[in-house]
């Protein structure tokens, strides 16, 4: 597949929770390698979109392809295998449990050991938990976060976490990773720093990311696509010079007095 | 000598990744095999190896529920029910068929999953409460069935009698014998449990537990974790089931009603959930406090009174007791006696230097 090919295609998603039309038919496409943001007021339906992607809920009307694939309609956790890995607005890790053992999660549906292997660790089961063991702690040392790898996640401050959540995508390798306000909370220097691992991913994998981001200094600085969301209808979409000179999104944003 | 990770380094991820990784941890197993598998079964005496057995078979019973329970959050009661499909199943096998004591524990443990897993399909659409509510409908479906089907239990009374399992040509007809038996099961079942639950399958259980829509979405697939679970919790119900057969010497649907379903959920909630330490803990507290209550009430009672009096009083007396230190155990410590055990660890884990 080559580079300028869109890896997720999105046309014309629709989805109306009882009568409130959350998104009327979106469209877009992430390309390997670039990051696509998704700005919007609140109440767009940027989240809506991404759960839409991610199959947590079957869309009203359009569909989503990955590599052609057909994705939509999926249950979530078949979204998941089919390459797409997220991180969610409200950090979903699982508190309890160490930062290695929500690692070693994201790679959960790669591990097929039965519980017989399992239950005696021989074999296929301790194979795969030393190999995965590897591949995880590849990315504990680029996320740089190998001194936390033993602290239970909901010990950790928010920054960290966003970062751990990364992790947790970044694991299951992805060919699609949708990013929900990943730098939600955080203060500038933990915002540079997140933005420094997105960059890294695009540079290192070939990932396609989607972005939704409150943060307009880091959607401009960082995109190579901009969407702007408004009331469910995508109403601007180019290069984040086109999409800031755009008058429709300074008057989305702004009001129409500002606008004029 | 103290429980302490300092100077030691690990050289790789399966060190990393051990049971027991600290000396002192694998010295405490050792004792502890060698007191449960040498010492105790000599010093005891026919009395105590008959405490220790009950100890035993309730504690793997926990150790499954718990898996179920604690680990993955779905709730049973109909774990009772399960225990008894094992112990039909084996006294069905091993008095009409003549098949020998590890057909009789494969077989009831694997009818039990099966049933397990099948009463276990309604957790897709339903948790907690409502969950609750649809095992208790297995406990009376099974119960039903076990009493009138008189294929399975042969007719009146529903009892099915079955001889001590004999291993390598030797009956185990005495306490001793059955001591070594169900302990060796416990061990097995004891490291499976642990096993499965530092594993893919026992995270997934967890993360399943804890947020079950962030679970999906990073790829697990729920249904088929619930239902691992079910089937995993219910074998070792099956297995529970067959050792209190061969223990009791017969199968029988009453042993275990609705009481023993909410009894070892009394184990596991005690014990703590999630833990198999825990489970074998509640196991212990909830077999023994009846007996000592009654010993310690025997006694007291009867500096003060005559033996009859002693009597009337003890029963209730004995039950209120029950109840309230259930109650004050869990008031003192929600989390279990396993988390009592973890206090008292992290305490010495970082003295004399508390601040740590």
């Amino acid at each position: 597949m080559t580079e300028d090919q869109p890896r997720l295609i999105v046309e014309d998603l629709a989805k109306s929770f009882g009568g409130v039309l959350a998104l009327s038919g979106v469209s877009l496409q992430a390309h390997p390698r670039k990051i696509l943001s998704i700005i919007g007021p609140n109440g767009a339906g940027k989240t809506t979109l991404i759960n839409g992607i991610s199959g947590v809920f079957t869309p009203d009307r359009g569909k989503v392809t990955l590599d052609g694939r057909p994705i939509s309609g999926l249950a979530p956790h078949k979204v998941a295998r089919a390459g797409v890995a997220r991180t969610f607005q409200n950090v979903a890790l699982f508190g309890g449990m160490t930062v290695l053992e929500n690692l070693m999660l994201g790679r959960n549906s790669k591990m097929r050991a039965s519980v017989l292997s399992c239950g005696l660790f021989w074999g296929r089961a301790q194979r795969e938990e030393i190999s995965h063991r590897r591949q995880v702690e590849k990315f504990i040392d680029f996320l740089g976060i190998s001194d936390i790898r033993k602290q239970p996640a909901g010990s950790l401050p928010l920054g960290l976490q966003k970062r751990v959540e990364l992790g947790r995508a970044l694991v299951a390798e992805p060919k699609v990773l949708l990013l929900d306000e990943p730098m939600g909370g955080m203060n500038l220097e933990e915002k540079e720093s997140m933005a420094r691992y997105i960059l890294d991913v695009i540079e290192t994998t070939d990932t396609a990311v989607v972005l939704i981001e409150h943060d307009m200094g880091v959607v401009m600085d960082i995109s190579d696509q901009v969407i702007v969301l408004d009331q469910g209808v995508k109403i601007a979409e180019g290069t984040p010079q086109e999409v800031r000179a755009n008058p429709t999104v300074i008057e989305a944003y702004l009001g129409q007095t500002h606008a004029a | 000598m103290l429980n302490r990770e300092t100077a030691t380094f690990k050289r790789s991820y399966a060190e990393d990744m051990a049971l027991y990784p600290l000396p002192l941890q694998r010295v405490t197993i050792a004792v502890i095999i060698l007191v449960a598998f040498v010492a105790f079964p000599f010093v005891a005496s026919v009395y105590m190896l008959g405490l220790a057995n009950l100890i035993g078979i309730a504690a793997l019973g926990a150790i499954g529920l718990n898996i179920l329970v604690g680990s993955t959050g779905q709730i049973s009661i109909g774990h009772g029910a399960f225990m008894s499909v094992g112990a039909y199943t084996a006294a069905v096998l091993s008095s009409r068929y003549g098949v020998p004591w590890w057909g009789a524990i494969l077989g009831g443990g694997s009818m039990s999953a099966l049933v397990g897993t099948f009463f276990g399909i309604p957790s897709l659409r339903i948790k907690g409460l409502y969950l609750a509510i649809s095992t208790l409908a297995a406990q009376l479906i099974i119960e039903w069935v076990l009493n009138h089907v008189t294929w399975i239990s042969g007719g009146v009374g529903a009892v099915i009698y079955v001889d001590k399992p004999s291993v390598f040509g030797l009956a185990l007809k005495s306490n001793l014998a059955m001591y070594y038996f169900i302990y060796v099961f416990l061990a097995i079942g004891v490291v499976f449990a642990l096993n499965i639950l530092r594993t893919h399958i026992g995270r997934a259980f967890i993360a399943v537990r804890d947020r079950d829509v962030a679970a999906e979405i990073i790829g697990i697939n729920i249904f088929r974790t619930k239902l691992t679970s079910f089937a995993i919790s219910s074998f070792y119900a099956g297995v529970t089931g067959v050792l209190y057969t061969y223990y009791y010497g017969m199968a029988n649907y009453e042993a275990f009603n609705l009481t023993i379903s909410i009894q070892f959920l009394a184990m596991v909630i005690i014990g703590g959930l999630g833990s198999v330490l825990g489970s074998i803990l509640g196991a212990i507290f909830i077999t023994l406090l009846p007996i000592v209550l009654d010993t310690v009430l025997g006694s007291v009672g009867r500096m003060f009174m005559d033996a009859a009096a002693v009597a009337s009083i003890s029963t209730s007396l004995q039950l209120m007791l029950f109840g309230g230190l259930i109650m004050f155990f869990l008031v003192v410590e929600p989390d279990g006696l396993s988390k009592l055990w973890r206090n008292v660890k992290d305490y010495f884990r970082v003295w004399p230097f508390p601040y740590l």
